[in-house]
């Protein structure tokens, strides 16, 4: 490589900020459920997968398109509810990395179901935005990532105002502060975990429809939970502006590491370079970046 | 903890009349008599392909993995790519060193799944619960993408793909699926033995305080760091041979895509629905996990006939094993091996009122 083109490297920063992004709307959902019920919820994906599936195959038969939403974001409640009273509350109190493994399970039910009922084919979703580059002063931007983006920060905004003043916000803070303490006030946890799942399901929802949009609705979309994971360990799992920062983060490394690394390495580093990164990152700070650090107490 | 009670001293388990009137090897013996014996005689040649081969790598797999996550409580994400690292290896040391004897190739194998399982194993000195699981993926995504990467790891061949070499033991050569199976069986042995041995002797006992509680541990004077390292290098020797079996004595050809997560999924599944911490329990999950697909398609194309295709077996294999998951997690915390218990003493009740 003869000099540094200073152009082009803004370019790939600039998308790999975007499509860190698009990371950063799969954590949010992730961080949803850890916050208020500890569990590492692996079926995350497969809730993408599920929503954008059911999403598509609505508009197929002719359902118009905030009809197949609101249908859509009811089944993923009615999903919420089903999950919190089969797994979630048989197992109360127990360790959290059995929880971890049965959303595990969750996950191949959850995926195994949206491909019974929908089948296993590849389906295009349109959003109807044209996914243009335009020119910002030499740089390329793509129109899709600024709206992807644009969405996330509506998402992220609406969340942090739900967090801070509605009622039901509250008892979720109250919630994942301390479960014992939210129970002695009467604070009822079933209906705020069924919310909570509920509130996962639309950012799957969303997700899943901007990822659909991208790389088509088919199974592999379950597989963005693997984009997720990382992002989650670097910004911590409890943490939104962490999911966010670490989307980014992870985003634009990502892009920068394929592009100039990648030709050291021999290409396809991407497969893993975000893991390895998280790990380095979490040498130094054990619980991410904006996560809380655990007290122990023998 | 009840569980913790019966880990630390093995002959202290409630035992009925019936077990206390034969010795303790008994089971074990029995068992392996009719393995080494009678299956042979009796066995098809599509149980020995189908069945009793991947039983006994998946078994093996389980066993190491139980060893990491049961006893020493540490999850791990990544134990496909550790079978990865042992096929390979084996493959490269058997291709690579002249005269060099199999189970030299093996063993070498397990020390580099060791070694690779050693160094992802370094970020549990820091990390702990979910975050340690999540680093463990680093090790699956690495090492599949570098057996695809560099052509070196499997001779050159396309897209990874490596053959076993012909099996030669102590001047026999190992041929058909009796020979194989009669070869992992040995090794699965060995290694389940030496395994039960380790269990229960002072290092178990450090993997478990390690487990119930890391700072109560470290105050009783257990050195944690060293007890977690050394979990991850054995677990991952163990796991490292399974993938020799997987490969040498079942498959006979892999490519690195069939150590993908769905395998690590795969083997930390039989872990859990065979039972945290028990040595059997790893045996029972293998039997279910690789059963369950077989009695599903018949069952499946049995019950719904034509409608029953491949694809529909494939979903429906997804959502009945996932529903195991969480059913054994909500039901049997225990697993298979304390269902087997249950039976057993129900059993002997039975037979004492007669």
């Amino acid at each position: 490589m003869e000099g540094f083109d200073g152009l082009f490297f803004l370019e790939v920063l600039v998308g790999g900020l975007l499509s860190g992004v698009m990371y950063s709307l799969v954590a949010i959902g992730f961080v949803l459920i850890y916050k208020t019920s500890g569990v590492l919820n692996f079926a995350q994906g497969a809730m993408l997968l599920f929503a954008a599936l059911t999403f598509v195959s609505l508009t197929e038969r002719g359902i118009s398109f905030p009809l197949a939403f609101a249908i859509t974001f009811a089944i993923m409640v009615v999903l919420g509810i089903t999950i919190e009273r089969t797994v979630l509350r048989p197992l109360t109190n127990r360790p959290p990395i059995t929880l971890f493994m049965a959303t595990l399970g969750l996950s191949y039910v959850i995926e195994g179901a949206a491909q019974l009922i929908w089948g296993t084919q590849v389906h295009g979703l349109d959003l109807g935005i044209e996914d243009v580059p335009f020119d910002v002063s030499g740089v390329f931007i793509s129109q899709f990532d600024l709206f992807a983006a644009a969405v996330a920060a509506t998402l992220v905004a609406v969340l942090s105002v739900f967090f801070r003043y509605t009622r039901i916000g509250l008892g979720f803070r109250a919630v994942a502060d301390d479960p014992f303490a939210a129970l002695a006030v009467g604070l009822r946890l079933p209906v705020i975990w069924a919310t909570v799942w509920a509130a996962a399901g639309l950012v799957a929802l969303v997700a899943g429809l901007l990822w659909g949009a991208r790389v088509g609705v088919q199974f592999s979309l379950s597989l963005v939970v693997l984009k997720a994971l990382p992002v989650l360990v670097l910004g911590g799992f409890d943490s939104i502006p962490g999911a966010i920062v670490g989307g980014l983060l992870i985003g634009a490394a990502e892009k920068l590491a394929e592009v100039y690394l990648g030709d050291y390495f021999g290409g396809g580093i991407e497969s893993w370079f975000a893991y390895v990164l998280a790990l380095v990152v979490l040498l130094v700070r054990p619980a991410g970046l904006f996560g809380q650090k655990r007290v122990e107490r023998v | 903890m009840t569980a913790f009670a019966t880990d630390l001293i093995p002959g202290s388990r409630p035992e009925t009349r019936l077990s206390r009137s034969l010795p303790g090897w008994a089971l074990p013996v029995t068992t392996l008599a009719v393995a080494y014996l009678a299956v042979p005689l009796l066995a098809t040649n599509y149980l020995f392909e189908a069945i009793l081969l991947p039983f006994l790598a998946l078994s093996l797999a389980g066993v190491g993995l139980n060893i990491l996550t049961g006893y020493a409580g540490q999850v791990s994400l990544g134990s496909a790519a550790f079978m990865a690292v042992g096929a390979y290896a084996a493959y490269n040391f058997n291709l690579r060193v002249e005269g060099l004897p199999l189970i030299g190739s093996i063993v070498l194998a397990g020390l580099s799944a060791a070694a690779i399982g050693l160094a992802f194993g370094l970020p549990s000195l820091r990390l702990k619960g979910f975050y340690l699981a999540v680093s463990t993926l680093a090790a699956q995504f690495f090492v599949q993408w570098a057996l695809t990467k560099f052509s070196w790891f499997s001779n050159d061949s396309a897209s990874g793909v490596i053959d076993a070499p012909p099996l030669h033991v102590a001047g026999l050569t190992v041929e058909g699926p009796v020979g194989r199976y009669l070869f992992a069986l040995t090794v699965v042995t060995v290694l389940t033995f030496l395994s039960y041995r380790l269990v229960i002797s002072q290092t178990g006992r450090n993997f478990i305080a390690v487990r119930d509680n890391e700072t109560a541990a470290r105050i009783i004077g257990v050195p944690v760091l060293k007890t977690k390292l050394l979990a991850f290098a054995v677990s991952s020797f163990i796991i490292g041979v399974a993938g020799v079996l997987w490969a040498f004595a079942y498959l006979r050809t892999v490519e690195p895509a069939g150590f993908n997560l769905d395998r690590s999924f795969q083997i930390l599944f039989i872990v859990i629905i065979g039972g945290l911490a028990t040595i059997r329990g790893a045996f029972f999950g293998a039997a279910l996990i690789v059963a369950f697909p077989l009695v599903l398609s018949r069952f499946g194309s049995f019950v719904l006939g034509d409608v029953f295709d491949s694809g529909v077996l494939d979903m429906s294999q997804r959502i009945v094993l996932g529903a195991l998951i969480i059913l054994f997690l909500v039901l049997e915390p225990d697993g298979l091996a304390a269902l087997a218990d249950r039976l057993r003493r129900r059993i002997g009740t039975v037979l004492r009122r007669r």
